[in-house]
């Protein structure tokens, strides 16, 4: 099946199976950084816009995007680096491989709450995991890229 | 993971059900969040995205519902947070995170009647209805009682009173199936009290709701109102939890939910 989908801003045409996660149609087209931690819903890893919200790319089958608007991290590459500069600061960023998808949810989260408080950001980002860093180095990177201090 | 052999969109909830029922392998796709964990080979899968399922309205005594609305929809819907102290965003901001929600569907959840289902204890606390493209209207708590039959969920009905209500549940991580959870909704004089994840489908405590509507509650008496509840329903055992701290934990909630709710401005 033939889709049309708009990846960061620009239109791409892509031959989708019915069975077919969006998660693997955009690896297959080139977005390796989108990742697969569980594949079982739980970690957020896959996390990527649809329509401007954050949505699981390995649980949403790809012909379901037919005419919406996808946003991974390649197309918000300025935000993404500022963040990450950031995470990489406060040392909540270790092994990396759960960053993509963070940064993607802390980016929404901006855009949705205004001036959240401790518990809606936790609460907001309850569906990534990380192996690593145990969340507090986390926590103290998203407050002061949300403008307040740690 | 389950595979698709042919993909059909109807124009129509009956061209969707002639679907669905044409084979025994045919599915109707929710979110997809729950089919994906199994590998069921469907045949036909029955897609309900043309059918304008996916809203959430409100009317002069009526809030409904359609099937493909999602979680994160519910969440945020200010109609709904205003409803009920906002009873049915809090029971679904417990499920996983916003992208889990933002995928997972109301028709999907209620149809598949998980025992440890948030959405289903909040919305049979609120007496909510449901319609089936073939089983027609009827009430949530019926519904429930039935043996599943191939069918589809098409919306489910609020209807809208002066209601106070409270949800709590207790899980063993942040976002981890719940333990058990526990609804309560108070319409004048009438109690419904739902309690779900036994690890059994949701149940309303009867005798509690009805000893509840009986009486003029004080704080002084919620051990043995929670206690009704304890004794009333049933509890098992799974990997969360024995039945027995189930019954123990099931007191605790009750009375949390019962004094929330004598405390909180109906809306
Ligand atoms: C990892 C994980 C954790 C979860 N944790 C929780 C939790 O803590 N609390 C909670 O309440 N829920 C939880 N759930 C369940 C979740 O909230 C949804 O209820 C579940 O995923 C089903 O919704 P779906 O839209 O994904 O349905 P699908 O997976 O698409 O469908 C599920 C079943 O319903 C059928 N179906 C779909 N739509 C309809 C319809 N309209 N009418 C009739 N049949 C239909 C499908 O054919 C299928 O058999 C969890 C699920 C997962 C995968
Ligand atoms: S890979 Fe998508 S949630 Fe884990
Ligand atoms: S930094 Fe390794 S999983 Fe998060």
């Amino acid at each position: 099946m033939r889709i049309s989908v708009t990846i960061n801003d620009k239109m791409v045409h892509l031959d989708v199976e019915f069975d077919e996660f969006l998660a693997d149609a955009l690896r297959k087209h080139g977005f390796f950084s989108i990742r697969k931690g569980c594949d079982t819903s739980c970690c957020g890893l896959c996390t990527v816009w649809v329509d401007g919200r954050p949505t699981l790319s390995c649980s949403v089958l790809a012909f379901r995007v037919d005419g919406k608007t996808i946003t991974t991290i390649e197309g918000v590459q300025q935000e993404a680096e500022q963040f990450a500069q950031i995470l990489a600061a406060e040392g909540a960023e270790q092994c990396g491989f759960c960053s993509p998808g963070f940064i993607m949810t802390v980016l929404a989260m901006k855009k949705e709450l205004t001036q959240p408080t401790e518990e809606q950001i936790i609460h907001y980002l309850t569906g990534n995991l990380c192996r690593c860093t145990g969340y507090m180095g986390q926590l103290r990177a998203v407050k002061m890229y949300l403008g307040g201090t740690a | 993971m389950f595979t698709i052999k042919e993909l059909a969109q109807p124009d129509t909830l009956t061209e969707a059900y002639n679907l669905l029922i044409a084979k025994k392998n045919n599915a109707v796709l929710g979110g997809c969040a729950f089919l994906r964990m199994g590998s069921y080979p469907i045949a036909t899968a029955v897609d309900l995205t043309k059918l304008n399922l996916s809203f959430i309205r409100e009317a002069d005594d009526y809030i409904e519902i359609g099937a493909m609305t999602t979680f994160r929809e519910i969440e945020v819907s200010p109609i709904l947070q205003q409803y009920a102290n906002g009873v049915l965003p809090k029971a679904v901001s417990h499920v996983l995170g916003v992208q889990f929600r933002s995928v997972v569907t109301v028709g999907a959840s209620v149809y598949a009647k998980y025992g440890f289902s948030d959405l289903i204890t909040a919305l049979l606390a609120l007496n909510a209805e449901i319609e089936l493209v073939q089983g027609g209207r009827m009430r949530l708590a019926e519904f429930l009682e039935k043996p599943l039959t191939k069918d589809i969920l098409s919306r489910i009905w609020i209807r809208k009173l002066e209601c106070r209500a409270s949800y709590q549940t207790l899980r063993m991580s942040a976002s981890d199936y719940p333990l058990l959870n526990a609804a309560v909704t108070q319409t004048g004089s009438h109690w419904l009290v739902a309690v779900g994840a036994r690890p059994r489908k949701a149940a309303i405590a009867q005798q509690l709701s009805a000893a509840l509507s009986a009486s003029k509650i004080d704080l002084e008496q919620l051990d043995f109102f929670a206690n009704i509840a304890s004794e009333e329903l049933s509890f098992g055992t799974n990997a969360r939890g024995t039945a027995q701290y189930r019954r123990a934990m099931c007191k605790v909630l009750i009375k949390r939910a019962i004094k929330e709710v004598l405390m909180c401005e109906s809306v």
